[in-house]
């Protein structure tokens, strides 16, 4: 443990250093930018350009504009889409783990959390003569507040009886409403627009520069590599938290890292996509990837790249419209995203898992049919023949034996006869061919082992033994069945078919009942 | 307008009102979405009606018809349905459908917003945190007065959550706290669901342009949950939560306008301090409520703490005077075998001798007359309880002791002698030690 903590804590030193230095250090230093305006020249030119165009309509750019942004030729375009690509790869990889924690909506009450600390800094920052608009200080004062604020929603789920989404329920909108109180102070200020502080709820990506960008990426890969480092503990903590508990983890200590990342992610996101949309990066990534695997690696990888991907995408379009607002459009594809995984996903998703069902439906149907010809033979012929291919059953018994329509039956027995496991002969009679008998009787066989077994081992009532069996027949495979012959001692080659335990289902007169009502009624 | 002094009843007053209305109709359906876990679709409804009212700007271009507040109720409502839908098909967990349909729901509202705002003036920091400010100015002739129609259209709704609560409150209330039962007793469960989800979609749609989606969502959940620390009765909490309510309101108001002078500024956004006053009002609910509040709870666990220390000095002084040793004690020994902190020994210390049940001499403290009887009472209780946990529950010998240790501070002198009776009255406990006979005066009642 002790071992950890020191490895952590050299771990968050240097990274805190390369962050302080790249913050500091004057942006030419680091790279030669050709464009060397400062946060507050750009964001003043941008609030020009809102005063001034009063046109906001959109307009489809021109295939220069296109090129431009395509061919990444922009620098400005260049930074924005590193530093955005960085800040939805990171929040795709901690939505997983809200995700599986089940606290999704952790980020909405932290990014709500984080309004009235960047007030308060900005308050500060000027009475103290600093800039207020530099984005450091504002993100720290966002990461004060946002502290608190996660301390308030696990202060009051911890010592009252409010369940946890009230706790951040009542965060999320006093964080809020203190917020837009200090925002009332900011904007009596001389030079305080507090427009400027509203590209923070819904986000700007043109107003960030080079060191904005440097701070959202190496923030950025601080989460990514906090997370490697704590990849096995937090996926611990998603699946079993008891067990994180048990092995010595503190559990209180890793939610805290959780919400940390969360923070962090929401904290960097602000200015890209909006304290109210960031909460869309750290929930729809994660959710998208879901319908995709089962394996929480791949999870994180695919969150990973749906993240980046839309932060692009979405960055893109927001530089090739200059009237779209960056964070709606990072937010729509990715809503698109999870529209298409919640459709498509190979593992969870719609169509799969309809398709599953389908199939095993029809499974089931055609064992049902298989059972009903060979349980029908049985009671007109009994011992009396060796086989039962190639005897007729008539259409309307079979259709009487369950409560299924005329239709579903007719497709279950065309599906059977495309197989060559069943013929239709003369007036509506089917056949088994040999392969069919075969397979029926196979079915037979598992459906009474097991109804032997519930009499002899489990003791239930012979009348009740065939619904319980038929709800298992369908499962049961060959590893199980040769179990059940050992355990029940019988062998099939030497035993041949076990008689039924239970009278059968219909006695001749009544079966001659229901097919004079029309049958598919349900059974008795 | 410079702090409390300016107040003018008709511009402040009609504020106030207004905020009242829509912080009382609020928290009336608050109630049973924090009773229901669903604290959170109230702030995801109120922010996804935002595309509703965009489309509604879009197609109409007017800010106060019909058509944008039904449009708007609607995609409030579908917010809910897609949740439902997402959480059903999609097998995602509530919070995240909920998450990925109200982010996607605003983001489409912005772009739209971006769009209307050639045709209309809609900001949509308007819609997040409102111009209650701005209510005076806009008034409609009712019954021969002017009143802010911001006011009239409150109060209608505050009229249609009152009626709903309370006609459909038992329905309301079963299908709350058990939705199966009440599907099977003929409440459809998920009618009352959607016909809340709409009623919800209805508030946050009126209240947008007045007060501001963060007021909507601060109303729906702090005022209940601060009731729900007062008390436990569903009929009480609607009742506190709508008093809570109106007054964090009436304060909220008069702080915007005060709380920003004591800083230089002038007054501030209203809808904001109501949000933060029913933060505060719930802080000193949690702290203070008679029955569960945090720091009442605490300082109850420490009297009880400190009773216990009060008895178990005197159980230790009794058992050393038994045992013919030194009789008078100092400090620094009760601090050690009984394993408490200095001062919490010093003030046991101080409140016995003001009792009247310890001494100090310049050896140390000893038993007065009364606090032998009071530690012949508690003795007395350990030694039964031994002897019944042994003879009468069959509890291992090793194990007695801490049991009694723990029984002897609860014991009245009533059940002192029902133990004495079901363990045919011994006279001596299984340690061997003597069970002293029941005072002849029972010990003062404070321990």
């Amino acid at each position: 443990m002790k071992g950890r903590i020191a490895k952590l804590s050299v771990f968050i030193f240097s990274w805190a250093l390369m962050l302080s230095t790249s913050v500091l250090t004057p942006q030419s230093a680091i790279a030669g930018e050709s464009t060397a305006s400062t946060w507050s020249e750009s964001f003043a030119s941008e609030l020009l350009i809102a005063e001034t165009l009063t046109d906001r309509t959109v307009r489809w750019p021109t295939w220069s504009q296109w090129r431009r942004v395509l061919l990444v030729q922009d620098h400005n375009t260049r930074i924005v889409m590193i530093g955005t690509g960085i800040l939805g790869f990171a929040a795709g990889l901690v939505g997983c783990f809200t995700l599986l924690r089940k606290r999704a909506l952790m980020g909405d009450a932290l990014s709500h959390a984080t309004l009235p600390g960047i007030g308060l800094a900005f308050l500060l920052a000027t009475s103290l003569n600093y800039d207020g608009k530099s984005l450091g200080l504002l993100l720290c004062g966002a990461g004060v507040t946002g502290l608190l604020g996660t301390g308030g929603i696990l202060w009051i789920r911890h010592y009252t009886r409010l369940k946890e989404d009230t706790a951040m329920g009542i965060v999320l909108s006093v964080f809020f409403g203190g917020g837009v109180v200090i925002l009332g102070f900011v904007q009596q200020l001389p030079d305080g627009h507090a427009a400027g502080l509203e590209s923070f709820i819904y986000g700007k990506t043109a107003s960030m520069i080079g060191s904005d960008a440097r701070l959202i990426g190496l923030t950025g890969l601080f989460c990514v590599s906090l997370i490697g480092l704590f990849f096995k503990e937090l996926t611990l903590l998603c699946f079993d938290d008891n067990y994180a508990g048990s092995r010595g983890l503190s559990v209180v200590g890793l939610d805290l890292v959780l919400m940390s990342l969360v923070s962090l992610v929401t904290i960097i996101g602000l200015q890209a996509v909006g304290l109210i949309l960031v909460i869309a990066l750290l929930v729809i990534p994660a959710a998208a990837a879901r319908f995709w695997t089962e394996s929480i690696k791949k999870m994180l990888l695919i969150a990973a790249c749906f993240g980046a991907v839309s932060s692009l995408v979405g960055a893109a379009l927001s530089a090739v419209f200059p009237n779209l607002p960056s964070g709606a459009m990072i937010v729509l594809v990715c809503a698109t995203f999870f529209g298409i995984s919640m459709t498509c996903g190979l593992s969870r998703g719609v169509l799969v898992r309809f398709a599953r069902r389908l199939i095993t439906r029809r499974r089931i149907d055609r064992q049902h049919l298989f059972r009903a010809m060979y349980e029908l033979l049985e009671d007109e012929h009994g011992e009396s023949v060796p086989s039962y291919v190639d005897r007729p059953v008539p259409f309307a018994s079979l259709l009487a034996m369950r409560s299924w329509t005329a239709s579903r039956l007719k497709k279950c027995v065309r599906r059977a006869q495309r197989e060559g496991l069943i013929q239709v002969a003369a007036n509506d009679h089917l056949v088994f061919t040999h392969l069919g008998g075969a397979l029926a009787e196979k079915l037979v066989h598992d459906h009474r082992l097991w109804e032997i077994y519930l009499i002899t081992h489990a003791d239930v009532a012979p009348s009740k033994v065939d619904r319980e069996a038929d709800r298992i027949e369908h499962v049961l495979d060959a590893n199980l069945i040769s179990q059940l012959e050992a355990l029940l001692k019988f062998n099939r080659e030497r035993d041949g078919m076990p008689g039924s335990p239970h009278p059968s289902q219909y006695s001749g007169s009544e079966l001659a009942d229901r097919q004079a009502l029309g049958g598919g009624a349900s059974l008795p | 307008m410079n702090g409390l002094s300016g107040l003018v009843w008709e511009l402040d007053g009609w504020i106030i009102v207004a905020g009242v209305l829509a912080a009382v109709s609020a928290s009336l359906l608050g109630n049973f979405l924090v009773l229901r876990k669903m604290s959170l679709l109230g702030d995801a409804i109120s922010h996804a009606i935002l595309p509703g009212l965009a489309m509604a700007f879009l197609f109409t271009s007017s800010r106060n018809s019909w058509v944008m507040f039904v449009g708007a109720s609607i995609v409030g409502l579908m917010t809910a349905v897609f949740t439902q839908w997402i959480r059903g098909i999609g097998k995602v967990d509530e919070g995240a459908s909920m998450g990925v349909v109200f982010t996607s729901l605003f983001a489409i509202g912005l772009v739209m917003i971006v769009q209307a705002a050639d045709y209309v003036d809609l900001d949509p920091g308007c819609v997040l945190y409102g111009a209650i400010e701005f209510t005076p100015l806009d008034t409609w002739p009712l019954f021969g007065w002017h009143v802010p129609r911001v006011v009239v259209i409150q109060g209608a709704v505050l009229l249609l959550n009152a009626l709903f609560v309370g006609l459909l409150f038992k329905e309301l209330k079963i299908s709350s706290f058990d939705p199966a039962l009440s599907t099977t007793s003929g409440i459809p469960a998920w009618l009352m669901h959607y016909a809340l989800m709409t009623l919800v979609a209805i508030t946050a749609v009126a209240s947008f342009e007045s007060v501001g989606n963060i007021l909507v969502v601060a109303m729906m959940i702090v005022p209940p949950a601060t009731a729900f620390m007062l008390t436990v009765r569903l009929g009480r909490m609607i009742v506190w939560s709508s008093a809570i309510a109106a007054i964090a309101a009436v304060i909220g108001h008069l702080a915007a306008l005060w709380v920003p002078n004591l800083f230089g500024y002038r007054s501030t956004s209203t809808a904001g301090m109501i949000a933060v006053v029913t933060g505060v009002l719930f802080l000193l609910a949690a702290l203070f409520s008679p029955q569960q509040g945090v720091f009442v709870r605490s300082m109850r666990q420490r009297l009880l703490a400190l009773r216990i220390l009060r008895e178990d000095i005197l159980g230790l002084l009794y058992r050393l005077t038994e045992k013919g040793e030194e009789r008078s004690v100092s400090q620094g020994y009760l601090q050690e075998n009984l394993l408490a902190s200095g001062w919490e020994t010093r003030v046991a210390l101080w409140q016995l001798q003001r009792w009247d049940c310890v001494q100090q001499s310049p050896q140390g403290f000893q038993l007065t007359a009364a606090g032998t009887r009071t530690a012949q009472h508690l003795v007395r209780s350990h030694r039964l309880w031994e002897t019944y946990l042994i003879v009468e529950a069959g509890v291992d010998q090793e194990r007695i002791h801490q049991q009694a240790e723990q029984l002897e501070h609860f014991t009245s002198s009533a059940l002192g002698q029902r133990l004495s009776d079901a363990t045919d009255t011994p006279t001596v406990d299984p340690h061997g030690s003597p069970i002293p006979s029941p005072a002849v005066t029972p010990p003062t009642k404070r321990q």
